[in-house]
């Protein structure tokens, strides 16, 4: 799309809406390198929310949308969960149609997007939540990444049912009470990460969102890898403070206490060869003196 | 519109683009006799279309194939398998939402595992377009042809047209597109054949050349934008209406449903356009009247000739369109008749259910004959029924 097709039409630009001036004077659409430190000093592409006072889950949108490498041509797909409430205010083109359904959603706008512009980037990005993703969606999950389908699938793991008020989920811990597990859950988290690898994934990785550097390396990998080798896939903690009985200034601790070594999201990444071997070439085209330097 | 300027050109198959009336109307046809699913292959290869997605259910699962074999002669943008209708049909969404022309097929089981997507894709205002090849959908697992499935499909929101002859189901594939693809519909279609007696009977069809092909979709002429990031992205709203119980968020969900419905009901001026008209009368001055459509319609033509025979006249009202369903159409077609027979391949009658839900005097509306779970309706059945009907002995059908 390019920052072209937002401008606004002098004749209308003191009638659009300030969010929107704001958008196309200041927004990151096409900047090289942006990231999660134009947080706060552009505009960032996601307008509100109308999450809880301190959800981690807000925090990390933010960085998800600051992240992206190319917003001006990503199309996102959605569930149905607090991801769906933030949605609506988001400055690149969503989907929301059922609960479960992204990957497959996202299977065929990614295969419509490259018959439509062939050659040209079109990247497609799921987010979504666990019981999306692992749950009601798993199977179509699962089945996009077998068929190699070239996206990023990111899950926001709070390890439950938020939006419907704190329900068992497969990623919940084993043991933990909730709704629907009156008397704990009786079977372990389910180890999606592994499951990604296993089912084709280039690239996959578990994560909190305490380190927007860690957060926002996972992210362009995860798009640029997708884009031109296979299926990626991204778990990143984002606590719902308010079933697991934390004030909302707690929600970063709660991250930190779950990511120390031997914790459920320590830190995890894989990569295929093959996905080596593209960001490795990348890098290579990045520094063009020193490559060549280096063949010399 | 980009649609409009490519005709006259050539599309990578080499196939001519031309305007879709003189698709319909004027290019020259040829004889072929075939089956409906080779039917749907030819449809389909002129149809410009740019993605399907295929599973296995009897009995679409040859036309679907046959698809696939599009896809790898060129005639299709995009192909492959999906895991389930559920996922096939999202996947169909994501395709649609993605400014692709696109299409499908389903049967039975598969459409009720399908059935969420439906009315999304109404809500959404994506063009797909499926062919439905009704069948059982009843326990014990039956695969025989039985419309109880298109009854429970009715108020999706979808267009629904229903195919009698493989004829009708060429021309209603490549129309349905038309329509529903227009900006003031621009809503999901479902042409409908009853599965086996059309999908597997062969039949004379009249072909335009394989070396034409239909205008292809324009995306942006849709009511909503095209997710591809190739129109400016906007906050669609302030608050999230899924959350929020208040008048605005009531009053938001009510007239969307209001407008798509319209949409469906302003498909009508489009469809009279190309189809003739949403049904079409044979006698219908006759005091008895036979209305239905599909195959049962077929058989009530049968029927009408063998009760000629005995010189009893019956007229035929034949409903193309289910929705938009052709109420006033139907109570000027009726208005004459004191008897009026509706035979349906399906246990419950919802067909007469709909007419006598339509017309004045509806003790005229005799439920039936109808038979289920692959039962045959020959045309002495509604001979009998109409005959005992005259004769005033007592008919209790549904």
């Amino acid at each position: 799309m390019g920052k072209d097709k937002i401008k606004i039409n002098k004749e209308f630009y003191d009638i659009m809406p300030p969010e929107y001036q704001d958008l196309v004077n200041d927004a990151t659409y096409g900047k090289e390198g942006r990231g999660w430190k134009d947080v706060g000093v552009a505009k960032e592409l996601i307008e509100e929310h109308s999450l809880c006072a301190g959800c981690p889950e807000s925090i990390a949108f933010r960085y998800v949308l600051a992240c992206l490498p190319n917003p001006e041509d990503t199309v996102m797909v959605g569930s149905t969960g607090c991801t769906s409430l933030v949605f609506p205010h988001v400055a690149v083109h969503n989907i929301h149609s059922l609960f479960g359904n992204q990957n497959a959603v996202a299977s065929g706008l990614k295969r419509s997007l490259a018959h439509r512009f062939p050659g040209k980037i079109k990247d497609v990005v799921v987010l979504a939540g666990d019981g999306a993703t692992v749950d009601i969606g798993l199977d179509m999950t699962l089945q996009s990444w077998f068929r190699q389908d070239k996206f990023l699938t990111i899950c926001f793991d709070n390890e439950l049912y938020a939006n419907t008020g704190g329900q068992e989920s497969g990623l919940m811990q084993k043991g933990f009470v909730s709704k629907m597990a009156p008397a704990g859950k009786k079977f372990e988290k389910v180890r999606l990460p592994d499951i990604a690898r296993e089912s084709g994934c280039h690239y996959v990785t578990m994560l909190t969102v305490s380190k927007p550097n860690r957060v926002e390396k996972a992210i362009r990998q995860g798009v640029l890898i997708a884009r031109e080798i296979g299926p990626t896939y991204i778990q990143l903690y984002t606590p719902c403070i308010l079933e697991i009985g934390k004030q909302m200034m707690e929600g970063l601790q709660e991250m930190r206490d779950s990511e120390g070594p031997g914790e459920r999201f320590a830190f995890q990444e894989y990569m295929s060869e093959e996905a080596k071997q593209y960001l490795a070439s990348l890098e290579a085209q990045k520094k063009p003196v020193a490559a060549i330097a280096g063949h010399a | 519109m980009e649609t409009q300027s490519r005709v006259g050109t050539y599309n990578k198959k080499g196939q001519r683009i031309v305007d879709a009336e003189y698709l319909f109307f004027e290019a020259p046809r040829q004889q072929y006799f075939m089956t409906g699913s080779e039917v749907v292959r030819e449809a389909i290869r002129r149809a410009s279309v740019d993605m399907s997605v295929a599973y296995p259910i009897t009995p679409q699962s040859e036309a679907a194939a046959m698809v696939g074999d599009l896809y790898v002669e060129g005639y299709v943008g995009d192909y492959f398998r999906g895991e389930s209708e559920f996922a096939v049909m999202s996947q169909c969404a994501g395709a649609s939402f993605g400014g692709s022309r696109v299409f499908t097929t389903t049967s039975g089981p598969g459409t009720m595992r399908a059935y969420e997507n439906f009315p999304m894709w109404v809500g959404s205002r994506l063009p797909i377009m499926i062919n439905v090849m009704v069948r059982g959908i009843n326990s014990p697992l039956n695969i025989q042809p039985d419309t109880l499935e298109l009854g429970l499909i009715i108020d999706t929101g979808m267009l629904i047209w229903h195919a009698e002859t493989g004829q009708e189901l060429f021309d209603y594939l490549l129309k349905g597109y038309i329509v529903a693809e227009e900006p003031d519909v621009h809503l999901p279609i479902a042409v409908v054949i009853d599965g086996f007696f059309v999908s597997h009977t062969k039949d004379v069809v009249m072909l335009p050349s394989a070396d034409l092909a239909l205008t292809p979709y324009d995306p942006y002429r849709s009511p909503v934008p095209c997710m591809d990031m190739e129109v400016p992205p906007v906050r669609m709203m302030r608050d999230p209406f899924v959350m929020k119980s208040n008048y605005i968020s009531y009053a938001t969900h009510a007239s969307w449903q209001q407008e798509t419905r319209a949409a469906c009901e302003r498909s009508r001026k489009h469809t009279i356009r190309l189809l003739g008209g949403l049904l079409e009368e044979e006698n219908s001055d006759a005091e008895i009247l036979i209305v239905s459509s599909g195959t049962a319609l077929a058989q009530g033509r049968e029927a009408v000739r063998l009760l000629a025979e005995e010189g009893i006249r019956v007229g035929i009202v034949k409903i193309k369109t289910l929705r938009p369903f052709p109420h006033e159409e139907i109570r000027q077609a009726t208005r004459n008749a004191r008897l009026i027979f509706v035979p349906e391949f399906n246990v419950v009658g919802w067909l007469a259910r709909e007419i006598k839900a339509t017309i004045p005097e509806n003790h005229r509306v005799i439920a039936g004959p109808h038979v289920a779970g692959g039962m045959t309706m020959p045309p002495e059945v509604i001979v009998e029924t109409i005959k005992n009907a005259l004769s005033k002995k007592e008919v209790v059908y549904g």
